[in-house]
């Protein structure tokens, strides 16, 4: 981006600078730490200049918004235009209340739907099986029908808003549920717009929640590629996801990497399929963690459009809609600490923070109380407050991509895409993504990064505040979500009737005909929807899959 | 001669959610005990059989997902069946203050939440477990 004879002169200042100013400074005055680094371990300099960017390119590596290499971001006028999507994960007890949660959510401002499902959905049982004891509603809403489904956007628009279901076990099952929900209010599907996050290889590398193997797994995730693009044209039919890779505790670098890497596979799985890579790229979504280290987090952002642009290329996309990296944001939930729950809100703020400036499409902040428990009502309308203020308030969106340019975050950008094609390289070595799966490497680099993170904070080495220092005694007085106690009891009751009361011959008929698809290579989505319509539950829909593909187990590594 | 304190780290019911688990079972390993990790999706009679098999001191029961009242208590209720008495018990994960008297009260010795040390952890059962 500059001549060569004006970059070789700044270097030449640089050094002296650093040799007269900055070195005999700290011979009297050391620096604060002996070496700084961030999260990712990237060690960081005292200064980025022009000579840090040396090798880029502005058309080629920089360029415009909505242009290639996206870098900048995927619409010509990002925020200008459009903000993003201010969309809370919400769920908890059964479909009432979290339905009640939605309205409020919505009533304040909310933008977008984001279902949290309890364990026992998130594994395709329904709330009456011996596996689900305890957890009925405990960390999102249990829902094991269509009956519950309808109850959960009861007086929702799902014409006008759109809805994220972080589901992924039984992805096309659910998705089934709210397609049928939305034709049995009068909804065309093609209509309804949403995501389903239907990422089974970061459940394998990190969230844990898997059913089926590998191989059935991927091409059921296939089959909703296939359905969505000719079916439900608006619906994200994968959101890949980094941030639960992120949360187990891996780097923003192996995030970056593990997520991308990931998509490619998705991409290639659907090519063999002999899926045209133009008909479900533009369908493809991603999901990223925002963690404390802002500048980290900026340039892992635009990194990842980037990258994908250009793997997205050579897989073959001629589309521009086929190379934008469209994600949504979650703010760490890794780095809330229980201890002074309020500050959270400050932490939270800059996290969302880095996600905006980094051009995020949609948006989810943490509230201040979720080391603790659910969220509260007060607690999560703050942390919606908290994404309102920087749009509406801070002039961060008055221009596009503003840290473009900036010499640290363009050398940071391209740090980390190098170390991205490093572990490109690592896991082409291993075989790919699923045998490296198999073979436990992310998971070991993951659970090598969680460790050294924490005995960082044990020694002191990382400080977080209100946990290893500026610590109080004061006690914890923040009001805890409580969840309706009948609810359970009301949910159980509701599966009971409605197995009496369905057309069972239907339902019978229906299981049988999706058997006897499964056990071959059409594309299921049609048959779970007929299983959906007559009121099959999701357990014994998702039941008749375990038998025919087995289940995943996976080796303890610790 | 002292014998290497002898703990299982395990996961119960269907949450997923194992780094805080993980990094336990190492950092208990670096301290010296001896450690089993059961891995994920474990019930109380998993749990408290493999306890049984490998003749554990400490069961280190870890869940974020908010089910603990029921899947800790059943553990420890399993162990009082069973009339087993010397295994201490202890849980980890995301949990309410308001809940933690009532763990203690059905026999969780100690409840270790998020932002904890891990040498806190190793102090206490060092502490506890008669050798």
């Amino acid at each position: 981006m500059y001549d060569k004879q004006k970059l070789e002169s700044i270097k030449k200042k640089e050094n002296e600078w650093q040799k007269n100013k900055y070195k005999k400074i700290t011979k009297n005055h050391p620096e604060r730490k002996e070496s700084f680094e961030n999260l990712s371990g990237i060690g960081i300099k005292n200064i980025y200049n022009p000579w840090d960017n040396k090798d880029l390119e502005f058309f080629k590596d920089i360029g415009f918004p909505g242009e290639y290499p996206f870098l900048r971001g995927i619409h010509a006028t990002m925020h200008r235009g459009r903000l993003w999507t201010m969309r809370q994960f919400a769920g908890f007890g059964s479909a009432e209340e979290t339905n009640k949660r939605y309205k409020y959510l919505l009533k304040h401002g909310e933008t977008g739907l984001s279902v949290a499902f309890d364990y026992p959905t998130l594994y395709g049982y329904d709330s009456d099986h011996p596996l689900a004891r305890g957890e009925f509603g405990k960390c999102g809403v249990a829902i094991s029908s269509l009956k519950d489904m309808e109850i959960l956007f009861d007086g929702i628009h799902v014409d006008e808003i759109t809805t994220s279901m972080t589901i992924n076990g039984p992805a096309a099952i659910i998705w089934a549920m709210y397609i049928a929900n939305a034709e049995n209010r009068g909804i065309n599907r093609n209509l309804i717009g949403g995501t389903i996050q239907n990422d089974i290889l970061k459940e394998y590398i990190a969230q844990k929640s898997f059913i089926f193997p590998p191989e059935p797994s991927m091409k059921l995730i296939v089959d909703t590629f296939e359905y969505g693009f000719k079916e439900v044209p608006r619906w994200n039919t994968i959101s890949i996801s980094g941030y639960h890779i992120r949360e187990a505790g891996s780097t923003a670098t192996q995030e970056l990497a593990f997520t991308l890497g990931d998509g490619i596979e998705y991409v290639k799985a659907a090519k063999e399929r002999g899926l045209e890579i133009d008909k479900f790229a533009p369908r493809l979504s991603f999901f990223f963690n925002a963690h404390n280290d802002f500048f980290e987090e900026i340039a892992k952002y635009r990194a990842a459009r980037r990258i994908w642009a250009k793997e997205m290329k050579k897989l073959g996309a001629k589309k521009d809609r086929s190379l934008l990296m469209r994600f949504h944001t979650q703010t760490a939930g890794c780095a809330l600490t229980a201890q002074q729950p309020e500050i959270n809100i400050v932490r939270v703020t800059l996290q969302a923070l880095s996600a905006i400036l980094g051009g995020t499409q949609s948006l989810h902040t943490n509230s201040m109380d979720e080391a603790l428990a659910l969220p509260s009502e007060k607690a999560v309308r703050i942390a919606l407050r908290t994404q309102q203020i920087i749009a509406e308030e801070s002039g961060i969106t008055n221009t596009i991509d503003p840290l473009g340019g900036s010499y640290y975050i363009e050398w940071l950008t391209d740090k980390m895409e190098e170390e991205t094609y490093n572990y490109f390289d690592k896991v082409e070595k291993l075989g790919g993504v699923i045998p490296a799966i198999e073979k436990g490497f992310f998971q070991r680099e993951i659970a090598e990064s969680a460790y050294k993170y924490q005995k960082e904070i044990d020694t002191n080495k990382r400080k977080i505040v209100g946990v290893n220092d500026y610590i109080t005694d004061d006690e914890i007085s923040i009001p805890i979500l409580k969840m309706d106690e009948k609810g359970e009891h009301r949910q159980i009751n509701r599966i009971k009737k409605l197995r009496k009361e369905r057309n069972n011959q239907k339902v019978e008929k229906n299981l049988h005909r999706l058997k006897k698809a499964a056990k071959g290579s059409e594309n299921l989505m049609p048959y779970i929807l007929d299983c959906i319509r007559s009121y099959a539950t999701l357990g014994e829909t998702c039941g008749l899959l375990r038998e025919i593909y087995g289940e995943y187990e996976e080796p303890a590594i610790y | 001669m002292n014998k290497k304190i002898r703990i299982l780290i395990a996961k119960p019911g269907l949450d997923g959610h194992d780094r805080g688990a993980k990094i336990v079972a190492r950092s208990l390993r670096n301290a010296g005990m001896e450690v089993i990790y059961t891995g994920l999706h474990q019930t109380a009679e998993m749990i408290v059989e493999t306890a049984i098999q490998e003749d554990v001191d400490v069961i280190g029961l870890s869940l974020l997902s908010g089910a603990h009242m029921t899947l800790f208590t059943d553990v420890t209720k399993l162990l009082k069946k069973k009339k087993i008495e010397d295994i201490i018990v202890l849980g980890g994960g995301i949990i309410p203050e308001q809940d933690i008297p009532k763990l203690k009260k059905e026999g969780i010795s100690g409840v270790f939440g998020p932002g904890t040390r891990t040498e806190e952890i190793v102090e206490f059962i060092n502490k506890n477990v008669k050798k």
